[in-house]
């Protein structure tokens, strides 16, 4: 490929390219006619804004000189190796019949294959993905061998034209629109103006206001969990509640959820809680070993990350790993984190034994569980 | 005798709190010379173990015993971070004398009966909900394994026996935690069994399994495939074969 006709240098001014007339009756409505066979500057009538632009510039028929070119060289218009192009021939019809039938097969499948169970669907999905895979397949693989066995071989070049209008196609369009903004008067009449800037304002204000359909702010909503005071832990699942003779073997991990609210989405989906029991001694600050019954320990089930169910215990290393983005805490230690991106340690669950011995919340979360938002306290 | 084992168990399957019959005794010494040969390098020649290389099984129970020896993991082949499952050394015999010995010396979980792991009347339903809530964290949603901290995983649950994972969930085993028949109910661990076992007959609507693991390793293979495919593609239709003629 040439490239001393690159975007960036100058045109010959006197022979400008194709290019050139048509960028600048792009920008600037101007004409530049005449110019195209290289005879000499013809006259550029100045074009008054709000006008159709001079009739020749927009001309679809061949100006004379034009027709005094020499014709553009042909492509040839026959394949090289008849034989071989007819026999090529044979081949793409067959492929784009292939991909007709399969196309129809599609369709076919669509409506003899119905979706009401598991298995079902898989014959669809077979039927369905092959028939239009088949079908694309023949289509592209015909279309290569037409052009690589029947269409003539050449290599063409396209020449590149620079972009960039001529300085006196420039210089005019500037001028003309200083002109037009002087006969709009936009700078003349201040209050016009101003009065036109005020009224997009709203309009570009009114996406902002849009958002409030994202739902009601959160408040304090987030602060708080359903656990309160008394509230039985049920095992998730069973719905169980537990004592803690019961929850007595080391290295037990279970998921529990607040008594009442067990088919509560909105509510689980804060409240949710890992019950874990330690040996004896295992347990240490900063765990509130205060808010533990004989060695059991709760922890929020929400990463502290994105909220992600933290819930892979290790009853081995005491790590508690949130499967998202690999943090790690430390279940013993009151849930720090040791690794991964989360920044604080789960939130402990105040635990006691009410007076029929099940396992109770002494009291709500002490702090927001789950992930850190920007109005946390 | 009985209130001690109790005490041990902690709420656990407490069947051989009665003392041990004559012709157990013999089974019991048969064990015991099993585990002085295979086990006791790391566990001690008591079971009280080793600090930082292998546990007390005083009270561990018969079926953490079977669970660990029938799934290959033990007698382990060395100390990393898990000791994964291969073919057992021990004979279906051999490891139920070893059992019997582990147990006799104290409480634990005994290994469930076939009542128990009979799962004509298991309800998928629940096992599913128990299992999603419980188990799918580390084992996947059809229990196709993960991988945990430092090295350690949490296997694939697709050639487990429903007698070993059973076991596991009693006396969880590795980085398991454990699920006493308080936690999860012996009913409920038959429908969670019930639940493993029948994944594996599932079809995969989808096509091929791609070892059941999510979109990640579908998405990849389709990526590869169809990527691998259309470089093919695009070398076949760019080729140059026969005589071209420049024209500009």
């Amino acid at each position: 490929m040439s490239d001393h006709n690159a975007p960036g240098q100058p045109g010959e001014p006197d022979q400008p390219g194709r290019g050139d007339d048509l960028m600048a009756g792009l920008a600037g409505g101007e004409s530049a006619s005449g110019e195209s066979g290289g005879s000499g500057e013809a006259p550029r009538p100045r074009r008054v804004i709000g006008t159709p632009p001079p009739a020749q510039a927009r001309t679809l028929l061949p100006a004379e000189q034009e027709a005094e070119q020499p014709p553009a060289p042909e492509l040839p218009a026959e394949p090289e190796n008849m034989k071989r192009a007819n026999r090529a021939e044979k081949l793409v019809a067959a492929c784009f019949i292939i991909a007709t039938l399969a196309g129809l097969g599609f369709i076919a499948a669509y409506v003899i294959f119905q979706v009401h169970s598991v298995t079902k669907v898989l014959h669809s999905n077979i039927a369905l993905g092959t028939t239009m895979a088949v079908a694309f397949l023949a289509m592209g693989v015909g279309a290569t061998i037409w052009v690589r066995h029947v269409m003539p071989k050449v290599e063409l070049t396209e020449q590149r034209h620079p972009m960039r209008s001529s300085p006196e196609n420039r210089a005019a369009f500037a001028k003309t629109f200083e002109e037009g903004a002087d006969t709009s008067q936009f700078t003349k009449r201040p209050i016009i103006r101003r009065t036109l800037i005020a009224a997009t304002v709203p309009i570009a204000v009114a996406p902002i206001v849009l958002l409030r359909d994202m739902g009601p702010l959160p408040r304090k909503s987030l602060e708080h969990t359903v656990w309160k005071r008394g509230t039985r832990l049920v095992v998730f699942g069973s719905n169980r509640p537990l004592t803690p003779a019961e929850f007595s073997t080391p290295g037990s991990s279970v998921s529990v959820i607040p008594e009442g609210y067990e088919d509560n989405d909105d509510a689980l989906a804060k409240a949710a809680t890992t019950l874990i029991k330690f040996r004896p001694g295992e347990l240490q600050e900063p765990t509130r070993l205060n808010w533990t019954v004989n060695n059991i320990v709760a922890y929020s089930k929400i990463c502290t990350h994105v909220g992600c169910p933290a819930a892979l215990y290790e009853q081995t290393t005491h790590h508690i790993l949130c499967p998202c983005h690999q943090s790690t805490f430390d279940a013993a230690r009151g849930a720090t984190v040791l690794f991964g991106p989360a920044t604080r340690p789960l939130p402990q669950l105040p635990l006691m034994v009410n007076t029929e011995g099940f396992l109770v919340a002494a009291s709500d979360y002490q702090e927001p569980v789950g992930p850190s938002y920007w109005e946390r306290s | 005798m009985g209130a001690l084992y109790a005490s041990l168990t902690g709420g656990g399957n407490a069947a051989s709190a009665a003392p041990p019959a004559a012709k157990d005794v013999a089974q019991i010494n048969a064990g015991r010379q099993i585990f002085l040969q295979e086990c006791a390098t790391c566990h001690g020649f008591a079971a009280q173990g080793t600090p930082g290389v292998a546990p007390s099984l005083i009270g561990v129970g018969a079926a953490a015993v079977d669970f660990q020896v029938s799934t290959g993991r033990m007698p382990a082949a060395e100390n990393g971070a898990e000791n994964p499952d291969k073919p057992p050394r021990l004979t279906p015999g051999q490891t139920s004398a070893v059992a019997t010995y582990i147990a006799s010396l104290g409480g634990g979980p005994a290994e469930p009966s076939a009542a128990e792991l009979n799962t004509s009347q298991a309800d998928v339903g629940v096992g599913q909900q128990l299992f999603v809530a419980n188990c799918a964290q580390c084992h996947n949603f059809v229990g196709a394994g993960g991988a945990l901290t430092y090295g350690k995983f949490a296997p694939a649950l697709t050639q487990t026996t429903p007698k070993q994972i059973y076991e596991a969930m009693l006396t969880g085993p590795e980085a398991m935690p454990v699920f006493n028949n308080n936690t999860l109910t012996p009913d409920q661990k038959r429908d969670i069994v019930a639940y493993v076992t029948g994944t594996r007959a599932q079809p995969n609507p989808g096509g091929f399994s791609l070892g059941r693991v999510g979109p990640v390793t579908e998405g990849l293979v389709a990526f590869l495939g169809l990527l691998l495919f259309m470089v093919l593609v695009a070398i076949w239709i760019t080729a140059k074969h026969g005589k071209s003629k420049s024209h500009e």
